[in-house]
């Protein structure tokens, strides 16, 4: 095996406006070798990344393949390259099959040739043990599905550089392992192979060498085998700090929301909600489980009055009046004059909590702009709420009159929440609060969320990351293609428990 | 620097575009008032060589044209009409802006306000009978009541089923087109023009004819600034706009928001068609608002939403039509040269954007500055 | 009489086939054009253009002229004009990522007004008493058609007396048709007109592929103004006369749900709507102007009924009117 490394990055640099995404990065990779470049959300590792595979195009400094300089202006210099990168949205047309994405772009010599294409996407399929059907359409695929289309294309290319933009962010604990073993079975076969991720067993059990970046800052590479969670975590964070997550033991535990036997249809006339049951208790957190798209939206949207239900019962019981009030079917304003008090902390934090081109003050008023008299607006409760909640929660923004939009995805979660728990909720719904954020605004989220819990409000949290569900929920509630397939203590559970519950095909479902 | 002149950076792109969206708001109008000039220039220029006369002649002459010789110490009817044109343009702009700033594409205020001049039509016609206050109160009601109607219709549409509303308001436009054409016909009895009526007509205040069609527009004017800007209302127009699941999510009604928002837009357009009608031709044909609706939605999105910079576009607009039609007519030139040089200069406005919204950078000045 | 009725509807649906193509390949590349009415006015003009410069050069004697040049150059003057229109579009829309529905109104405003101007101006240099351009001579080797269509009876005048431009009209929507679904080429359009940052991670050009299918519908969507003012109007062009056929076309695209072979049948078929009020027996002329309204109403009848067939297939594409810009964050 030759010396010279697949890729060289030599002191490269880019800028967006003013904000530094990549600052002299430095950084080698050899084939045969996963590179793992660890760093945290917003550390710029996709922008990195980006650079090598020609979506951007770095302001200073050079690349080199395999020694020699490398200019590469587009995607398709990066082909020519044999770059092939797979990113954390996927880039596939979804009205396309998967053979159709696969062949996109390409120069095949002779006719176009559907038919072969697909003879060829299915040899590929074959020789790394992938389970794809060449004419189904991306948009009936499910995430894992189109993950694997993604490395069917870039395969196909003949690509052997490999960049994996987060791959495993989307994936049960068993897909997960099902692909890093196609990885390393790659990189036997010689490939060079660099993958994004910001979770630390990973790295440690899948790749050779680890290179961190911290705030577009290349801090060092090291050899796997010779370096530990804590050392990785001190590099990637640049300080000490502890990973755990304080949990109290639950307080006053009553049934505050009960969810009866729901069904929901969505608009293409898929059963998404499939007889779904359960408790959530006031002063305690209950975690949501569950491979993404497996409803989670749908049956937060369904408690807030967003969803329309095709049977079942969301009974809340009130506090105040001691009643049990049925909000199926009800809309959000008319939920609210129940007197319920629901805060919900959506997925979709600029398209659907908050406007991105309102100030911060603005989209305060979104809750509340309807109090006062009269056909005008009342702008002063708003404008001292926003300033609170900057103050508080340590919003970085120049003024509460910027648009949220230009806001870091960490300010613009804690404006989120902050307005969310500002509402003193009895009930608190939060679906993936913390994706995309820092280590240090994901704990503020944490915080917050305990505080809440702590003060007898029934926290529903949907995550991802099984770890801190783990660490931070008292139960856990899995659900699998629309049905709930288990609750666990959370205290007790592991996490390849969760895993195959969420997987867990619909004949062997139970009811929580 | 020789050695820097000697590596190969052939194939790297030459420009660097950026976004930005902080660029301070003088040097944004800097740059859309700089288009508006090169684009006066260009066409001056053309103008020059279609005319040959000297380019300061040319633009007096489109002065002359829109303001008569006011500033010769003339009379001011030719500034009455300008500021005429000008109100009815902003009306019809003020019109389709609210459903723009919902994100709802209302291509259909012409035919809003056609249909608005054939309410107060018919109700100057047809009616008998009453009193001639009242008889002006039921056409300007029934104007707008037929304006309204005309935009609710595809509003009905959209926020049930999402119809694509660019489309549908368009073909409602030659709809409302066919209806005056047939009206014009039934009650002109074949005679393909009907003869100007007074009965129910709008008063003229102070012996000036278009006094009141102003001042009604100036109202309309200060009155959606403060709707859209500091009403509950307009604010639920602004989150549909931004994103229907935001309202959504907060319990806003977007169906109704919708449908509310395209009645008021329709209505408003069709009081254009009222200030037509009843306040100045006192008849109607097919051509009456004479494409000043398809204007209207250019203007409004030069106009960034807000109905001052609306009325400064207006007055632009027909400043240039008025203009460039004096010097086509003395020259000679066809009408429609008119329509030429307000869409060079609208493409220009239309195009600067880029630059507020972009920054270029040309790479090889930072090439070496790092060597 | 049926048989008169569907031979005279015919032209008339062959400007909305040539400007619902030209706009399905536009919007196939994810920009809906609005200043494809705009561009057709260009289009009819520039070909008239060519032919009074044409038919002037000979010095107006049918006998000096060629019958090849005689076509040839109004189509290649239209062609030019409405590729530049078009060129236009795609600058302030791909390049300058521009609003698409206003500039397309705005470009639409420029073409009318070009057409018209023109048209004017030429009007001023015949010293016509009539308020339009006459170019019959031309119009002839346009309107040839085949000499033994009439002898086949209602076959023949059906479906071959018609000008050429008319068959290659259909050929046209048929070529659309096989590359956007047969070829590689037509894969890569479709994808950036569904997601451009896809198409662009695969390599493909997107910029050049927005221009060229911009330009190249603009052609296509011109080539309906030629045929209207040479082949069904016998050459004369009179101000304002092509109307709104320009907007039909967009909204047969709706119609034809993006597919060119379906955008035959509609054209006809609105063709023939336009043409019903002059077919049927004991019209008033008040009842004419309502009877006018149809294809505004089925237009508006079929945006409806699209719009509740939910289908995936069905929707536009996804990224139409949407500007692309590879560096977005």
């Amino acid at each position: 095996m030759s010396t010279v490394p697949a890729i060289e990055l030599q002191n490269i640099t880019k800028t967006f406006g003013s904000v530094v995404a990549n600052k002299s990065v430095s950084l080698t990779v050899n084939r045969g070798e996963i590179l793992s470049i660890l760093g945290e959300n917003g550390s710029g590792k996709t922008t990195l990344m980006n650079m090598i595979s020609g979506i951007y195009f770095p302001d200073e400094g050079q690349i080199f393949i395999d020694g020699e300089e490398a200019v590469i202006a587009s995607p398709k210099d990066a082909f020519d390259y044999k770059i092939g990168m797979i990113h954390q949205h996927f880039k596939l047309v979804d009205v396309f099959t998967a053979t159709e994405n696969i062949v996109l772009g390409l120069k095949e010599e002779g006719r176009y040739n559907l038919k072969a294409a697909q003879k060829k996407v299915q040899d590929i399929c074959e020789r790394y043990g992938f389970d794809v059907d060449p004419k189904k359409k991306i948009y009936t695929m499910s995430v894992s599905e189109k993950q694997t289309v993604e490395i069917v294309k870039v395969l196909y290319r003949g690509a052997d550089i490999l960049i994996l933009d987060e791959p495993t962010a989307v994936l049960t604990p068993q897909e997960t392992q099902k692909l890093f073993a196609v990885l390393r079975r790659m990189r036997d076969d010689g490939k060079a192979i660099i993958i994004i991720t910001h979770k630390l067993h990973e790295v440690l059990s899948l790749s050779d060498k680890v290179a961190v970046l911290r705030k577009g800052e290349y801090v060092g590479t090291v050899n796997t085998a010779e370096t530990n969670e804590s050392e990785l975590t001190e590099m990637m964070v640049g300080k000490k700090i502890s990973l755990n997550i304080e949990r109290s033991e639950p307080q006053n535990v009553t049934p505050r929301l009960e969810v009866h036997h729901i069904d929901c249809t969505n608009r293409e006339g898929v059963l998404v909600l499939d007889d779904v049951s359960f408790t959530a208790n006031a002063g305690e957190i209950l975690g949501i489980a569950g491979i993404a798209g497996s409803g989670q939206r749908e049956l937060l949207e369904a408690i807030a009055g967003l969803q329309k239900l095709d049977s079942g019962a969301v009974l809340y019981n009130n506090p105040q009046t001691g009643n049990m009030d049925n909000l199926c079917s009800k809309t959000p304003l008319q939920i609210r004059e129940l007197g319920v008090r629901l805060s919900f902390v959506p997925e979709d934090r600029l398209g659907m909590g908050l406007v991105g081109n309102m100030d911060i003050i603005d989209n305060m008023m979104l809750r509340s702009y309807t109090k006062g008299k009269g056909m005008f607006l009342e702008r002063k409760a708003p404008k001292d709420l926003a300033e609170h909640i900057i103050e508080d929660l340590e919003v970085v923004t120049p003024s509460a009159t910027t648009p949220v939009r230009r806001l870091s995805g960490g300010n613009v979660q804690k404006v989120l929440v902050g307005r969310e728990i500002a509402a003193s909720p009895t009930v608190l719904m939060a679906a993936y609060p913390v994706r995309g954020l820092d280590i240090n605004s994901s704990y503020t989220i944490y915080n917050l969320l305990n505080d809440q819990k702590e003060r007898g409000v029934a926290v529903i949290f949907v995550g991802e990351d099984l770890d801190v569900l783990l660490e931070l929920c008292d139960r856990i509630l899995v659900i699998g293609s629309g049905r709930v397939t288990g609750v666990v203590d959370a205290r007790t559970a592991t996490k390849e428990e969760i895993g195959l519950l969420m997987t867990k095909t619909e004949g062997d479902a139970q009811h929580g | 620097m020789a050695d820097v002149m000697t590596k190969k950076h052939t194939h790297e792109p030459a420009i660097t575009i950026a976004k930005r969206d902080d660029l301070v708001w003088w040097k944004a109008w800097l740059i859309r008032l700089a288009a508006i000039l090169i684009g006066f220039l260009l066409m001056g220029f053309v103008s020059m060589m279609l005319t040959k006369v000297s380019l300061g002649e040319v633009f007096s002459m489109m002065i002359r044209g829109a303001f008569g010789r006011l500033f010769e110490g003339g009379k001011a009817t030719m500034l009455w009409k300008f500021l005429q044109e000008t109100a009815i343009l902003l009306c019809l702009t003020l019109a389709v802006t609210p459903a723009f700033k919902m994100k709802f594409w209302n291509c259909g205020a012409e035919g809003q306000a056609l249909m608005g001049g054939l309410g107060a039509m018919i109700c100057m016609l047809e009616l008998d009978g009453v009193t001639p206050w009242l008889h002006t109160v039921l056409a300007v009601v029934l104007g707008i009541v037929f304006g309204a109607v005309w935009g609710l219709i595809p509003a009905l549409f959209k926020a049930w089923y999402g119809t694509n509303e660019t489309l549908f308001t368009l073909m409602m436009n030659y709809v409302a087109t066919q209806l005056v054409a047939y009206y014009v016909l039934i009650a002109s009895k074949g005679l393909t023009v009907i003869r100007p009526v007074e009965t129910g007509a709008l008063p003229v205040l102070g012996n000036q004819k278009f006094l009141l069609n102003i001042l009604v527009v100036a109202v309309t004017m200060v009155v959606l600034y403060f709707y859209l800007k500091y009403s509950k209302q307009g604010y639920e127009i602004a989150v549909v706009g931004e994103s229907q699941n935001t309202a959504r999510y907060i319990g806003i009604n977007v169906k109704k928001v919708i449908i509310r928002t395209m009645v008021i837009s329709g209505a408003i357009a069709g009081l254009a068609g009222v200030l037509l009608v009843a306040g100045t031709d006192h008849s109607i044909n097919t051509h009456t608002v004479g494409g000043l609706g398809f204007t209207a939605i250019m203007v409004s999105w030069l106009g960034l939403f807000n109905p001052y910079i609306m009325a400064a576009m207006s007055a632009l607009v027909v400043f240039l039509n008025i203009g460039a039609a004096k010097v086509a007519d003395t020259f000679f030139l066809n009408s429609s040269y008119a329509d030429i040089v307000a869409g060079v200069v609208i493409l220009f406005v239309v195009g600067c954007e880029f630059f507020i919204r972009y920054s270029v950078k040309f790479r090889h000045t930072k090439k070496e500055a790092r060597s | 009489m049926i048989t008169a009725f569907i031979q005279s509807s015919i032209p008339l649906g062959v400007p909305l086939l040539f400007g619902s193509v030209g706009e399905i390949v536009t919007e196939k590349s994810g920009h809906l054009n609005l200043g494809i009415p705009g561009i057709m006015y260009a289009g009819g003009i520039g070909g008239v253009i060519g032919a009074f410069l044409y038919e002037q050069a000979c010095g107006n004697q049918l006998a000096n002229m060629n019958p090849f040049l005689a076509v040839i150059i109004p189509l290649l003057v239209s062609i030019l004009f409405s590729v530049l229109m078009g060129l236009l579009y795609s600058f302030l829309t791909v390049t300058l990522r521009a609003n698409q529905n206003v500039t397309g109104l705005a470009i639409t405003t420029f073409g009318i007004g070009l057409g018209n101007f023109f048209g004017g101006s030429l009007v001023k240099l015949t010293n016509s008493e009539l308020p339009s351009v006459i170019l019959t001579k031309t119009s002839g080797f346009f309107r040839a058609s085949l000499p033994f269509a009439d002898d086949l009876g209602w076959f023949g005048r059906i479906f071959l007396s018609h000008d050429f431009l008319t068959y290659v009209s259909i050929v046209i929507a048929i070529v659309v048709s096989l590359i956007l679904n047969r070829t590689r080429i037509g894969l890569n359009l479709r994808s950036v007109g569904e997601s451009p940052a896809t198409a662009d991670a695969a390599g493909i050009n997107v910029t050049r592929y927005k221009y060229t299918a911009t330009c190249l519908g603009s052609a296509i969507a011109g080539l309906g103004g030629l045929q209207y003012v040479m082949a069904y109007a016998n050459g004369v062009w009179s101000n304002d006369a092509f109307g709104d056929r320009g907007w039909m076309a967009i909204a047969l695209v709706i119609f034809a749900i993006w597919k060119p072979l379906l955008a035959i049948a509609g054209s006809f078929l609105f063709g023939a709507l336009c043409n019903i009020n002059n077919y049927l027996p004991g019209l008033g002329i008040e009842t004419k102007e309502l009877f006018k309204m149809l294809p505004y109403i089925v237009t508006v009848v079929v945006l409806i009924i699209t719009s509740m067939r939910k289908k995936r297939e069905y929707q536009p594409p996804q990224s139409l009117g949407l500007a692309y810009f590879r560096e977005e964050r």
